[in-house]
């Protein structure tokens, strides 16, 4: 039972890591209607520029506590993720208004790609550390109940914390604010958006730049985990059948599916890969989110596609 | 039309518009005004090119030739968003409502110009940003009840019949107080006792808020009741101008609707 336990907590934790990565997803789908390839390149992106900004800074200016540094590298790394927002929306999406969808997702694929290498060659392409005093040790719950307790990483649960207060912020932004219901006009339809006189260009700056920010916090969240490297923008791969099962529209839905996937993933490759021999880890997700299409195409969150003919 | 509102300046005038698409050409130069408080009907058989003279008006082409002139201010090279702070809303032949929010939400963003908070004022729903959000939704419910729709306040627009749903799409337009309002066949895919309902809208916004409307449709017998005066469009030219009366005799217009005995 403890092992079961460790097992599902382990599977919970990697999950919020995948919601984090997909709610990037949801957001620019949610407002611009687009299907964001480059979600995974920005989470990298933002993982580079926080880990060299925060060797960078405390080096240039003296600074010697690591709060502090930690601070300024944030706003620094924030501030590049705002102008790739920024210049995402001027050179491209602008460009763009009122094309097929495929145009827009074909543009982000460029996007990701572009990322991916501009990255590496200003932020160089070692494998970088995040410090941000994340506590590593593990802690033992119900050492009453089992025998050994079941084990936890301290790291595991604070970024469980910092997702679902992510989440929380996010759901409330776009369900009661008046940006974000000018946000998710634009996402129904630009042209109407704009005959109301809502600015698609203010609208993608923004929503670009909140997406950016999430895909800082899964970055520094994932690097300080595994390190700054390459194969960070391939875990975002893995968040595209969590916005399938839980639905493209639906940021609670980016939350579970998240979960669903990562406890799945776990307790499959522990359980079941023992018989017939592992590797279940790897496919798992991407069978489920077939199965998903098959059966449930908008998600379990979704909107329901209604068509009147 | 009994009404007691009175018809004033020009405000929206038209010169000499032409528009191509590469080799087709959609609207020849045409030219008419529009006046203060009236009802302007432009009409015209199917591929006339009325949509694509209230595209012209609405910033989403931009002619090749001519001017439109909005009190005084000539536009030529303007989107959507800056005819629509103009003073100049408009709905959607094919709808073009934002079908997964509620009735409410949809004619809410249509006070987002009128929205003065800033995005952290509303993230943090701070004094101003609350206060702000109370006034625009007194507005929307009254526009709520004008087009009795107070029923289905929650309902997601696309699930509404069509003929909701069109309401729906002129409420969000009234909900941008427009000066002048484009109507893009606001009867057109609707039965008798929509049509009826629809034209008494459409009377009663021009009678009670006073706003200017620019109406397409092709179904000429709906429009020569409401309208004060008609634009007739044919393969993109002008074949007609003026008053109900003038344009139903006008012998071009005859023809163009009965087609030729020659």
């Amino acid at each position: 039972m403890g092992f079961f336990l460790e097992t599902l907590f382990g599977g919970l934790m990697a999950g919020m890591l995948y919601s984090l990565i997909a709610l990037g997803f949801v957001l620019i789908f949610k407002a611009s209607g687009v299907f964001n390839f480059a979600q995974g390149a920005m989470v990298l992106f933002a993982a580079l520029a926080m880990a060299r900004f925060a060797e960078w800074i405390p080096k240039g200016l003296g600074i010697e506590s690591k709060i502090v540094g930690n601070l300024l590298a944030f706003a620094a790394a924030m501030l590049v993720m705002i102008a790739v927002a920024w210049l995402v929306e001027k050179l491209v999406l602008g460009k763009l208004v009122n094309q097929e969808g495929i145009t827009l997702l074909m543009a982000t694929l460029g996007i990701a790609y572009f990322l991916d290498g501009f990255g590496q060659t200003i932020f160089g392409s070692d494998i970088y550390k995040i410090d941000v005093g994340l506590p590593k040790d593990p802690m033992f719950l119900f050492e009453s109940v089992f025998p050994g307790g079941v084990l936890i990483g301290k790291e595991d649960l604070y970024a469980a914390v910092i997702a679902a207060a992510l989440v929380a912020a996010l759901s409330l932004f776009f369900q009661k604010t008046a940006t974000g219901r000018a946000l998710r006009a634009v996402a129904d339809d630009h042209q109407a958006a704009q005959s109301i006189g809502i600015p698609l260009n203010r609208i993608w700056v923004i929503v670009w730049s909140v997406a950016g920010f999430v895909a800082l916090v899964a970055g520094i969240i994932w690097g300080s985990k595994l390190g700054v490297q390459f194969s960070l923008s391939l875990v975002a791969l893995k968040a595209l059948p969590v916005v399938i099962l839980g639905g493209l529209t639906s940021v609670p839905g980016a939350i579970i599916g998240g979960l669903i996937i990562g406890v799945g993933e776990k307790l499959s490759e522990v359980y079941i890969g023992s018989k017939i021999g592992g590797g279940i880890e790897i496919w798992f997700a991407y069978v489920l989110a077939l199965l998903f299409l098959l059966v449930r195409p908008q998600g379990l969150f979704g909107e329901k596609i209604i068509d009147r003919v | 039309m009994a009404n007691s509102r009175k018809i004033g300046e020009v405000v929206l005038d038209v010169k000499n518009i032409s528009l191509r698409f590469g080799g087709v050409k959609a609207l020849t130069d045409i030219s008419f005004d529009v006046r203060e408080h009236e009802v302007r009907a432009i009409i015209g058989p199917n591929g006339a090119g009325k949509s694509s003279m209230l595209n012209c008006i609405n910033g989403v082409y931009a002619p090749q030739e001519g001017s439109i002139t909005f009190r005084g201010r000539t536009f030529t090279h303007m989107n959507s968003r800056q005819v629509a702070e103009m003073g100049i809303a408009r709905t959607f032949q094919n709808l073009a409502l934002f079908k997964g929010m509620s009735v409410l939400d949809n004619i809410m963003s249509g006070r987002n110009l009128k929205m003065k908070t800033n995005l952290f004022q509303q993230a943090i729903r701070w004094g101003a940003a609350e206060r702000e959000e109370t006034q625009h939704r007194e507005f929307v419910e009254r526009i709520i009840d004008f087009l009795e729709i107070q029923a289905y306040r929650k309902t997601p627009v696309g699930r509404l019949p069509y003929g909701l749903q069109k309401r729906v799409d002129l409420g969000r337009a009234l909900a941008m107080e427009p000066q002048v309002l484009l109507l893009d066949e606001p009867m057109a895919g609707m039965n008798v006792e929509e049509k009826q309902d629809m034209s008494r809208f459409i009377l009663d916004v021009n009678d009670e808020y006073g706003t200017t409307i620019v109406l397409i449709e092709h179904d000429m017998s709906v429009v020569m009741d409401i309208s004060d005066r008609v634009v007739v469009l044919d393969y993109g030219r002008k074949i007609g101008d003026g008053t109900p009366d003038e344009v139903r005799r006008n012998p071009d217009v005859i023809s163009a609707y009965l087609g030729t005995s020659h």
